[in-house]
């Protein structure tokens, strides 16, 4: 049977209620919540301040260090807390995708601590992350260039989807589930995360761009409008 | 961790006067929130504010071997973070002592009340019981964790559902929840804990309250009938604490139970 309608009766280009809020941890210098539907993530930025141990401090430039961190009762069966390998890896590339856009040279010698957490899983959690992140980093007053959003765009048997949710993360029917999460800058629209999972054929990655371009577009006015004090929840329409 | 001199002396003098920066009397704690379902794949989950203070606790549960000494009954443990997403004065990396003295004075409140029945989490005697397993994230550190932690661990349990138990396979079925709520008896902890300055006592402290104090102690209270059972007590830090100031603060204990418990007992109840 081919794939004609997502499991929540979206549209192949339409994205989750979207959830976005800033400022909601007091202690750190800049945070936000960002959730696609019911998955849910918070992120905190503390620094710049003085990177230790010392010889990692980079003489010319600040650096991002970004921790992700999916709390074990955010999956439907209990993940062991703390770092794994996976964690390790999304942190890495969430960090790349936000230092691209922040105007690192400002802060030689120090570091900005990223703290990402995912309190409720259903796919695309390192899209809704990177979001909160940025969101977080923007609201700390840290020099951007531009902002990024993120959004995963799939391929699902022979369909393009916008932001892809858990039951179609294991559709293994006709071409099987193609998982690509990208992170785009708001007004360069130079993509700085890309992974993918699965199969597409070269003739159809464009289409893929093409959409996480619109979506990205969409999402990037949330974080706008949540950072100029809205706080906005359409998770639950 | 060090704060101003000044800072001190200011909350010290004050305190001479049984008065607070923030206009509280000693034994008033800070406007507390309760909520529930922060993430609907936990069997049951709470964020607690009190002030600032944040913590998030989830409940999920697995099917385990019971231990060998209690062949009939189920198990829980309890997990404790403070990641440095809550405050600049904690770092990456396992869990360090501070946390881990949080989730053992929850879990001794928990277990030592026997609030879980037990019993009822048995599956097949020897072989198969569940385990209930409780994580504690703390999201913002202004003091107290120790009251959010207890409080956000009871409102988990108390609004938990069980999983479903697949009788053929043997095995859970995850992400699926029956109607059936955890079993707990009528053993309720609240947890409270009495932070020592200079001869005074205080409790809900904020950051730099919990800063200038040597000592604390943490009571955790039941009153499953008429009488109130304490269930669990810790003292903590260097500073010792006197005899008599031990027994004022075992009955202070009482009275803040009943001024603060019934309210919050029926905002849970309301989250259920």
């Amino acid at each position: 049977m081919p794939y004609t309608k997502r499991p929540d009766k979206r549209k192949m280009d339409e994205i989750r209620g979207i959830r976005a809020e800033v400022g909601i941890i007091p202690n750190a210098n800049g945070s936000a919540l960002f959730a696609f539907g019911d998955t849910v993530a918070i992120a905190a930025v503390y620094g710049p301040k003085p990177l230790h141990p010392q010889h990692l401090q980079e003489p010319d430039t600040g650096i991002i260090r970004c921790v992700y961190n999916m709390l074990p009762f955010s999956v439907t069966e209990r993940a062991r807390p703390g770092p794994s390998r996976r964690s390790k890896e999304i942190g890495l590339v969430s960090g790349n995708a936000l230092a691209a856009v922040v105007d690192l040279k400002r802060f030689p010698g120090t570091v900005i601590d990223v703290e990402i957490m995912i309190l409720q899983a259903n796919a695309s959690t390192r899209c809704a992350g990177i979001n909160a992140a940025a969101m977080a980093l923007a609201d700390a007053g840290i020099v951007m260039k531009e902002m990024v959003t993120s959004v995963s765009i799939g391929k699902i048997d022979d369909k393009i989807v916008t932001d892809v949710v858990g039951d179609e993360e294991y559709y293994s029917e006709g071409e099987g589930s193609t998982d690509i999460p990208f992170t785009i800058t708001s007004n360069s629209k130079a993509i700085t995360h890309l992974q993918l999972d699965g199969k597409i054929q070269v003739s159809r990655f464009k289409e893929a761009v093409e959409a996480a371009q619109k979506a990205c577009a969409k999402v990037l006015d949330y974080q706008i409008r949540a950072l100029k004090g809205e706080k906005i929840d359409e998770t639950k329409k | 961790m060090k704060i101003p001199n000044i800072n001190i002396k200011k909350i010290e003098n004050l305190l001479k006067e049984d008065k607070r920066l923030d206009g509280r009397k000693p034994f008033d704690y800070r406007d507390i929130i309760i909520e529930s379902g922060i993430s609907n794949n936990a069997e049951g989950s709470s964020r607690v504010r009190i002030g600032k203070t944040e913590v998030i606790v989830g409940v999920k549960m697995a099917i385990q071997e019971p231990y060998p000494d209690h062949e009939d009954e189920g198990t829980m443990m309890v997990g404790m973070e403070f990641n440095p997403i809550c405050d600049e004065r904690y770092e990456a990396g396992p869990p360090k002592i501070n946390a881990i003295e949080v989730a053992r004075v929850v879990d001794r409140g928990i277990r030592e009340s026997k609030v879980i029945d037990f019993k009822k989490l048995c599956i097949k005697e020897g072989e198969k019981v569940w385990c209930v397993m409780i994580d504690i994230y703390c999201i913002n550190d202004d003091g107290n964790v120790f009251d959010a932690s207890a409080l956000g661990a009871i409102t988990a349990l108390r609004v938990a559902k069980m999983p479903v138990y697949d009788e053929k396979t043997e095995k859970v079925k995850f992400g699926e929840f029956t109607k059936n709520p955890l079993p707990l008896t009528e053993n309720i902890t609240f947890s409270m804990t009495f932070y020592k300055i200079k001869d005074k006592f205080i409790i809900d402290p904020n950051r730099d309250e919990e800063d200038t104090s040597e000592a604390r102690i943490t009571i955790a209270i039941s009153c499953p009938k008429k009488d109130k059972i304490i269930n669990a007590m810790q003292k903590g830090g260097i500073t010792p604490i006197l005899t008599d100031d031990l027994n004022k603060i075992v009955l202070e204990s009482e009275k803040v139970y009943e001024a603060v418990y019934p309210n919050l007992n029926k905002k849970i109840e309301g989250l259920k």
